[in-house]
């Protein structure tokens, strides 16, 4: 069973998944950042892929991609890095990133890569749900490598119905109509769409991301899924002065203390 | 092969269209393909549309005979004018066209990206005349090269947004357009300047600017007495004033069909926007066509002297008819665009816009029989580039 089903399978609530970029603040901070979470008690690691163009992403995670790709950082290079990270972590590990890399990478050759090296999923926002079906998903069934849809607030009901019928395991619910980057609080709106999302009893676990970044957004929205992602907040606090693995602590307690 | 020059239900010309769009964008664009092509190819749609472009935009535009221009390239020249459209560009046919449509899915507040100011300032003007919240993204780079329409579009009522990552061009533009229509889905519609972005904006801007070849079958007609040109002539940024011009002849396989890119200071030179020369299959802004990329699938910064058509992707129809081989793609360097905008100053008496002159560019490249009747789309005029032909001049005395 692929590690992602499996977290989903024993564990039902709180679950935290954490992002971040891959290859910055420095290049080869990939594996300690990873070795970190893993220490710290997160529950799912999404490893960013930089892009050139993140339309999806809102300012920090623009910033962060644009220093990681002036650092070096390439998918081959990734792949490198990611080597041997299957000693250092059991971990649900899933790359997230944009289409156009995977596509030049070639995607049987970028799927055979993943699951060499331990990948258990993918996020790509641009790869449309339709045009996976069409050209990616037996693929993705051979290397037995998950890809993750995302349902926002503007996806219709029988749509959210559609691609949960289809969805292996997760659906990463987008908590705002906004590109990512962290928030303080839900509004009520939000709230409501949580509670509507999570009335419709989905058969696939759900996550929700965007636009947390705290305890307070973290507990709302696991109230109404199995859990949260943080990322931009997460790359922010990178920034702070001090060792990598004393920050990364220091913000994970602040989030499940 | 097929040779369908229409896109499919889903976008697709061949292998390139598409709709490659995020779940947060889905809506927005699905919402848009879904009533579309009824709405626009409505009778209702198209008494307004049709009113618009006579007696707002000045259609039809004059097809003019380039006597001396054709006496030094020995063929029968002919410029289509679409620099004497209002706003000095083809970029009002789509607006007119678009800003219709918004009101009809009643939006109220209008987006778009512009690159050398041509569709922003098109944008901002429609949005003046219909009442209209604007917000136009243009790259910081842009802004400065480019500052009369800056003042233009501020003057009309728009709000200007530097995009200040990448480049600080039009794919940088692009990317913040897109980023706002995410932040704003219930009350926004976002405005395309080219035949580029997720289905259904390449056909849907293919149509509104069909008008130019629409008019050309009845103005060569009524000079030549046929409708068919010999070749037809065109620059390629994204590829919209190209598309439009092609659009009624693409099916009429006796006419040579001619895109022109940007080589920059030279396609092999990493300095260049010659994205058909150079560019290798990937997806860029929501569609699949060529783009510029490295060996990582990072797109790369294109390069021209001429903001409207320093762009690394192309439209997916152009795309496709390049790799069918229907249409033939050229490119000239800055230095070739600036020659030939001076040559049209001084044989014709018309300063056209940087774009338009990679255009002219290509009549030096093609070898033409006396009997030729060639068709150049003048897509825009030079008032823009006053600045880039004042430091030419010492070139062209």
């Amino acid at each position: 069973m692929n590690r992602i089903e499996k977290l989903f399978k024993t564990k039902k609530k709180n679950i935290l998944s954490i992002y971040f970029t891959a290859g910055y603040p420095e290049l080869n901070h990939t594996l300690s950042i990873i070795r970190e979470l893993d220490k710290s008690g997160v529950d799912m690691i999404e490893i960013g892929m930089p892009f050139s163009d993140p339309v999806a992403d809102g300012p920090v995670i623009q910033r962060s991609s644009e220093k990681a790709l002036h650092n070096g950082i390439s998918l081959n290079l990734l792949f490198e890095q990611l080597a041997r990270v299957r000693e250092i972590t059991n971990l649900p590990l899933i790359f997230m990133g944009y289409i156009n890399p995977v596509f030049k990478f070639g995607i049987e050759n970028f799927l055979h890569k993943c699951s060499e090296t331990g990948i258990d999923g993918t996020i790509i926002p641009d790869l449309p749900v339709e045009e996976y079906r069409k050209s990616y998903e037996p693929l993705y069934e051979k290397y037995n490598i998950l890809n993750i849809f995302l349902i926002s607030p503007q996806t219709p009901n029988e749509r959210i119905t559609y691609i949960d019928s289809i969805a292996k395991g997760f659906l990463y619910m987008v908590s705002t109509t906004a590109t990512t980057g962290a928030t303080n609080n839900f509004d009520d709106s939000q709230m409501t769409y949580f509670k509507k999302f999570n009335d419709l009893n989905l058969k696939t676990p759900k996550l929700i991301g965007f636009g947390i970044s705290n305890k307070v957004t973290f507990n709302q929205a696991c109230d109404y899924s199995n859990g949260a992602i943080i990322g931009s907040a997460f790359i922010r606090s990178l920034d702070e002065n001090g060792p990598l693995p004393e920050i990364i602590h220091r913000f994970i307690g602040q989030i499940r203390d | 092969m097929n040779e369908t020059f229409i896109s499919d239900k889903n976008g697709y010309y061949g292998e390139f269209g598409g709709a490659f769009v995020p779940e947060m964008l889905r809506q927005n664009v699905e919402s848009l393909r879904a009533v579309y092509y009824n709405i626009i190819e409505s009778a209702e749609f198209k008494k307004e549309f049709n009113m618009l472009l006579s007696d707002y935009a000045g259609r039809p535009t004059p097809l003019f005979f380039a006597n001396r221009l054709s006496n030094k390239y020995g063929a029968k020249i002919y410029l289509k004018r679409e620099d004497l459209n209002h706003t000095g560009s083809h970029k009002i046919n789509n607006t007119i066209g678009q800003i219709l449509l918004a009101k009809k899915m009643r939006k109220t507040r209008i987006i778009a990206e512009t690159g050398a100011g041509q569709h922003g300032v098109a944008t901002a003007t429609v949005c003046a005349l219909m009442g209209m919240e604007c917000v136009v993204y243009m790259g910081e780079t842009d802004m400065v090269r480019q500052e009369p329409n800056v003042k233009r579009m501020e003057i009309l009522g728009a709000r200007v947004v530097p995009a200040r990552c990448g480049n600080k061009t039009l794919k940088d533009a692009t990317n913040e357009a897109l980023r706002d229509w995410i932040c704003n889905p219930e009350n926004t519609f976002y405005i395309i300047g080219s035949v580029v972005g997720p289905h259904p904006y390449p056909d849907m801007v293919a149509r509104f600017q069909s008008v130019i070849s629409e008019e050309l079958l009845t103005q060569l007609s009524g000079k030549e007495g046929i409708e068919d040109p010999d070749y037809i002539i065109a620059c390629v940024g994204g590829g919209s004033n190209a598309a439009g011009i092609f659009y009624h002849y693409i099916n009429r396989k006796n006419v040579r069909l001619v895109g022109v890119e940007a080589a920059g200071e030279g396609v092999n030179t990493g300095r260049t926007a010659a994205t058909i020369s150079v560019g290798e299959p990937g997806i860029i802004h929501g569609s699949k066509t060529l783009l510029m990329q490295n060996e990582d699938g990072q797109i790369t910064e294109p390069y021209s002297i001429s903001a409207g058509l320093d762009y690394p992707g192309v439209g997916p129809l152009h795309a496709w008819l390049a790799k069918t081989g229907r249409a033939d793609y050229l490119n000239a360097t800055d230095k070739e665009a600036l020659t030939a905008a001076y040559e049209l100053i001084r044989l014709e008496g018309i300063i056209p816009a940087l774009e338009s002159a990679h255009a002219l560019a290509a009549l030096g490249k093609l070898n033409f029989k006396k009997t030729d009747i060639v068709v150049v789309n003048i897509s825009g005029r030079g008032d823009k580039d006053m600045q880039a032909y004042i430091e030419a001049k010492k070139m062209f005395k």
